[in-house]
């Protein structure tokens, strides 16, 4: 085959269809807005019930957690997430949804070789520099504030 | 001469005693429809794991094509068999029970082409008077292994491919025993043109099929012309699409004589299966439910089967390895002209 590395990939590029954006874009911004506006409505409803902002805050994500687990369970949250794209994966919605489906997948393997290790093979870089993120912040924060400033 | 490397052709053409497909239910609502031996139901079909599914389909499989043949599992002297999975567990679980010397393959997605192959040789050689070969793939088993959780919700680009439940036999025996005869084949090599897109194989197999089949025709002195049917396996769309344009500049143009598994097996308009269908299933099964049905009754005459496998593995490619492609080529003759191979 007489074509270098380089050629190949450009024609390999162009002969791959790309993602049809003129579909995902709006569909990801509508069903994202969807489950975001879902959410606000549960927040205001919280805050009706005489509930703290903070409170609130956290009702709100256990119970955007929580139905996303049962329609994981239920084999309807990946069809949804196959049209929203992004504006599924984004929210809340898609963290939820990547810790539940590897414990569901691999309960195969037993509760703790499979459920409990695999749970996180998604969602666990998530947590790990969501939480040096949020140490790095803290520390900077903290300097911040010892050398007499206020954040 | 460099160019015959690989390149083999069978003084005593081994023959094709008997073949059987077995499909997932969405294989089997596909093009091919009712050419099926047997429908596996769900993702499971009554088993408590994806990879038992698997093997329970090979078994399947396998002893379909011996009673097709009429024959016993003690009758076969040796097995050529693969899947997708680590250790080739849908094989060794799955023919276990059958008790037949058996040398395990590992050729990805171009195993049935590579199992034909080999026990072929060992047919032709005259050291064996029947081997059998047999390959599956199964999409759940294989997405776990290979990418992620089934409910995980993720957005497919359009160049993957859809890995297909299904899992092939054949049966091969001495020169005209059957009606299907293979005439030669061609051993391929790694060829690898640094595609590193998991999601793109057809990309990365495409310069395989070109290399096998180049050297094929060079080698025998053929062209597509030749041939009723130019068959690879799992190109899908993108991959063909790549095929023909380089086999045009190549100077071997296909002219309309190709078709890919991966696109027969699946309606792509209907099916959400994006580029078309992959894994050793795919092409075992276009071949055992179609493929040779059409070389025994004549309607096709002569058939290069050319099954590709992406040699695909996530932690080389987490490492930032491409991924190498390999097709191997068998050439495939009904048994009405008895002419050599080249």
């Amino acid at each position: 085959m007489n074509m270098s590395y380089k050629e190949y990939g450009q024609l390999v590029k162009k002969m791959s269809p790309g993602s049809p954006i003129y579909k995902t874009f709006p569909l990801a911004f509508l069903i994202g807005g969807t489950i975001c506006s879902v959410g606000e409505a549960l927040r205001l409803w919280l805050s009706s019930m005489n509930m703290s902002k903070e409170e609130c805050g956290i009702w709100v994500s256990v119970i955007l957690i929580f139905i996303t687990a049962v329609l994981t369970g239920f084999g309807v949250f990946h069809k949804i997430a196959k049209f929203g794209g992004a504006g599924t994966f984004v929210p809340i919605t898609g963290f939820a949804n990547a810790v539940v489906s590897p414990a569901l997948e691999f309960q195969t393997e037993g509760f703790i070789l499979g459920v409990s290790s695999k749970m996180f093979i998604i969602a666990g870089p998530v947590i790990v520099y969501g939480t040096i993120a949020a140490m790095a912040s803290g520390t900077i924060c903290y300097i911040i504030n010892c050398l007499g400033g206020n954040i | 001469m460099k160019n015959k490397r690989g390149v083999i052709c069978f003084k005593n053409p081994p023959s094709i005693l008997g073949y059987a497909a077995v499909a997932g239910d969405m294989e089997a609502n596909g093009p091919l429809k009712g050419k099926f031996d047997k429908v596996f139901q769900g993702d499971m079909d009554g088993e408590k794991s994806f990879e038992k599914a698997e093997s329970k389909m090979q078994l399947f499989a396998a002893k379909q094509a011996l009673k097709k043949a009429g024959l016993s599992p003690d009758e076969i002297d040796i097995a050529f068999a693969g899947d997708l999975l680590n250790q080739c567990i849908g094989t060794n679980y799955g023919l276990r029970e059958l008790n037949i010397p058996f040398a395990g393959i590992y050729g990805a997605c171009s195993t049935m082409a590579e199992s034909i192959l080999i026990g072929s040789v060992f047919v032709s050689s005259g050291y064996v008077s029947k081997s059998i070969a047999v390959t599956s793939s199964h999409f759940c088993a294989s997405e776990r292994q290979f990418r992620f959780p089934l409910e995980y919700g993720g957005q497919r680009p359009l160049t993957a491919q859809w890995t297909a439940t299904a899992a092939g036999a054949v049966v091969l025996g001495k020169q005209n025993e059957g009606k299907v005869n293979v005439k030669a084949a061609c051993v391929g090599e790694i060829i690898d043109y640094q595609i590193k897109d998991m999601n793109n194989m057809g990309a990365a197999m495409a310069p395989a099929a070109v290399n096998t089949i180049t050297k094929f025709f060079k080698s025998t002195k053929t062209q597509a012309e030749d041939y009723d049917m130019i068959l690879t396996g799992d190109l899908g769309q993108v991959g063909s699409a790549i095929l023909s344009q380089i086999m045009d500049k190549e100077g071997y143009p296909l002219k309309g004589k190709h078709s890919d598994c991966g696109l027969l097996l699946f309606d792509r308009q209907r099916q959400d299966v994006h580029s078309g269908g992959s894994g050793c299933g795919c092409s075992a099964a276009v071949l055992c439910a179609d493929v040779l049905k059409r070389l025994e009754t004549g309607k096709l005459k002569r058939v290069l089967f050319i099954a590709t496998g992406a040699l695909m593995s996530p932690t080389a490619n987490q490492q930032g390895e491409s991924i190498p492609g390999v097709a191997h080529l068998i050439f495939l003759e009904g048994n009405i002209g008895h002419g050599n191979c080249d």
